[in-house]
C-alpha cells in the first residue's frame, strides 16, 4: 500500500519535471521565429477555421437555452428585460469561454496529442531532430502560437452567435421586443466583460496546445500509448480549463 | 571519425550498453551486428544526440556529442544522414517534401534544392515518384526516399537502421547496392546495423558484433568469416544452438 502510493508520487513528481523540461525548451524555441512563423499560418487555419463550426453549434443552442431559463426563472418576479442581461453576460463572462474551452479541449487538444504522439512512436520527431530542428520550433511553438490567437477569435464569435440566437428565442419565443433585449444587454454591460471573456479564452486555447503537444511529445509503446496519450490530453486540459477559469475570476473580477 | 568511448546506458532497471569502445574510421563502413534488442539502434542514436550516455561519451570528428549545446549540436547533425529502421517519413509531406525538409533547414536557394531532390531521387531510382506521399509506396520504396533524404543532405557520416529489415531479399539486395552506390557517390563514413548477414557482408569494410552490451568482436569480412569466437560463429551461421 505504501509502496504503491510511493510510486504514484515519484510518478507524479516525474511528470511535473517532464512538464518543467517542456517549457523550458519551449521558452527557448520561440526565439526560433524563423522555424514557427511560416507555420503557425497553417496550424492558425487548423486550429481556427476548422474549429469554428463546432464553436457556434454549441454556442446558438446555449444562446437559446439561456434565454428560456432566464425567462423561467425570472417569470412573475423580475422584469423580462432581464432576460438580455443573463443572456449576455452569461455568454461573455463563462459560458462562451468555458464550453467552448472545453468543447475544442476534445477536438484541439486530442488532435494534437494524436499527431505528434503518433510522430513520436513512428520516429518523426527523432527525423526532424536529426534533420536539425528542434520539434518544439518546429511542431510545438507554431500550435500554441495558433491556439492562443485563434481562441478569442473563435471564442467572440460563439459569443456573438450565442447573443444572437438568445436575442431570436426572446423575439419568437418570449414575446420580448428587441428593444427590451437591448436594455437588459446594455444595463449591467462594462467593457471588462468583453476582454475578460477573450482573455480567458486566450489561456484556455494556449493551456490546450501546451498540454495537448506536451503528451503527445511524450508518448511511448505504439498505438495503445497514442490512445493514452489523446485521452490523457483531454482529460488535463478539461480539469485546467476548469482551474484557470476559477483563478482568473478570483483574481480579476 | 565517430568514436565510442566506454559508452554505458541503461533504461531503468535495464542494461543496454555496458562499456562500448569502438573507433569507426574515416571513409569506412561498418556493419554492426547482433541479436535483436542488444542496443544497436541505441548506439546509433548516441551518435546523433538522440540519446546521451549514462557514462562514456560519443565522439564525432572528435566533438563529445552528450556535452554539445543546441546550437552546436544542430551543426553536428547537418553533418551526418540518418536513415531509420521504418524510414520516419513525414505522413503529410510527399516525397519531395520529404527529401528537401533537411536542405531547406540549410537555408539552399530553392533552385539547389530542387536540383539535389531531384538528384537524390535518381539515385535511389525513385525519379518521378516526387509527388507521391508515403502512404503510396511500398516498404521498400518508402526505405529508398529515407535513404535519398538522408543523401541529399551530402553528409559525411550516413547511419543506417536495419535498412533491408522486412524486406524481400531482391529489394534487400537493391538496398544493399544503393548503399554502396552512395558511398562511391558520397564518400561517407557508414554505420550499418543489421542483422542480415549477407547485407553486412556486402556493404561493410568491417563488422562489428554487439552482445550483451559490448563489442563482442570487430574485424573485416574475411575475419568475422573465419572467426573462432563461438557466439559470433553461432550468430553469422544464424544457428539455434
Amino acid at each position: 500500500m505504501i509502496r504503491a502510493v510511493g510510486r504514484r508520487a515519484v510518478a507524479a513528481v516525474q511528470t511535473v519535471g517532464r512538464f518543467g523540461h517542456f517549457l523550458q525548451d519551449f521558452a527557448r524555441a520561440v526565439t526560433d521565429v524563423g522555424t514557427w512563423g511560416r507555420l503557425t499560418v497553417v496550424q492558425m487555419r487548423r486550429v481556427g477555421v476548422d474549429s469554428l463550426p463546432v464553436a457556434l453549434f454549441i454556442a446558438a443552442f446555449t444562446g437559446v437555452v439561456l434565454a428560456l431559463q432566464a425567462s423561467y426563472t425570472f417569470k412573475g418576479t423580475v422584469p423580462l428585460y432581464f432576460v438580455g442581461t443573463l443572456v449576455g453576460k452569461s455568454m461573455m463572462l463563462e459560458l462562451g469561454p468555458v464550453l467552448v474551452g472545453l468543447a475544442l479541449a476534445g477536438r484541439v487538444g486530442a488532435s494534437m496529442a494524436a499527431e505528434l504522439g503518433t510522430m513520436k512512436v513512428t520516429e518523426q520527431v527523432d527525423a526532424l531532430e536529426t534533420l536539425a530542428y528542434n520539434p518544439q520550433s518546429y511542431l510545438v511553438v507554431p500550435r500554441v502560437v495558433a491556439a492562443t490567437v485563434m481562441f478569442p477569435l473563435i471564442v467572440g464569435c460563439a459569443i456573438s452567435v450565442g447573443l444572437a440566437t438568445g436575442w431570436l428565442t426572446s423575439l419568437a419565443l418570449l414575446q420580448l421586443s428587441t428593444v427590451d433585449f437591448i436594455k437588459g444587454l446594455k444595463l449591467f454591460y462594462v467593457f471588462k466583460d468583453t476582454w475578460y471573456g477573450l482573455f480567458k479564452s486566450a489561456s484556455f486555447g494556449c493551456t490546450i496546445a501546451l498540454v495537448g503537444c506536451g503528451v503527445g511529445l511524450g508518448t511511448r509503446g505504439g498505438a495503445e500509448g497514442v490512445g493514452r496519450s489523446t485521452t490523457q490530453a483531454v482529460v488535463y486540459s478539461a480539469v485546467l480549463i476548469l482551474v484557470l477559469d476559477a483563478f482568473w475570476a478570483v483574481v480579476i473580477l | 571519425m565517430i568514436k565510442f568511448q566506454d559508452v554505458h546506458k541503461a533504461f531503468g532497471t535495464q542494461r543496454v550498453l555496458d562499456g562500448i569502445t569502438l573507433d569507426v574510421r574515416d571513409g569506412e563502413t561498418l556493419a554492426l551486428i547482433g541479436y535483436s534488442g542488444t542496443g544497436k539502434s541505441v548506439m546509433l542514436k548516441h551518435v546523433v544526440g538522440l540519446i546521451e550516455p549514462d557514462t562514456g561519451e560519443v565522439y564525432v570528428d572528435d566533438l563529445p556529442v552528450s556535452t554539445l549545446d543546441r546550437a552546436a549540436l544542430t551543426t553536428l547533425r547537418q553533418e551526418i544522414g540518418y536513415v531509420f529502421q521504418a524510414a520516419a517519413l513525414f505522413d503529410s509531406m510527399s516525397v519531395a517534401d520529404n527529401v528537401a525538409l533537411g536542405l531547406r533547414r540549410r537555408h539552399l536557394a530553392d533552385d539547389e534544392i530542387q536540383e539535389r531532390v531531384h538528384e537524390a531521387l535518381a539515385l535511389v531510382d525513385l525519379t518521378g515518384r516526387d509527388a507521391a506521399f508515403p502512404a503510396e509506396l511500398s516498404g521498400g520504396m518508402r526505405k529508398r526516399v529515407g535513404i535519398a533524404r538522408a543523401i541529399a543532405l551530402r553528409p559525411r557520416y550516413i547511419l543506417y537502421d536495419e535498412p533491408t529489415t522486412g524486406l524481400d531479399p531482391v529489394t534487400s539486395a537493391v538496398i544493399d547496392q544503393l548503399m554502396i552506390r552512395t558511398r562511391e557517390h558520397t564518400g561517407a563514413t557508414a554505420i550499418v546495423v543489421t542483422h542480415d548477414m549477407r547485407s553486412a557482408y556486402a556493404v561493410g569494410d568491417r563488422i562489428a558484433m554487439l552482445y550483451e552490451g559490448r563489442i563482442r568482436q570487430v574485424g573485416t569480412v574475411e575475419e568475422i568469416q573465419r572467426t573462432e569466437d563461438a557466439v559470433v560463429r553461432q550468430f553469422i551461421e544464424g544457428r539455434p544452438e
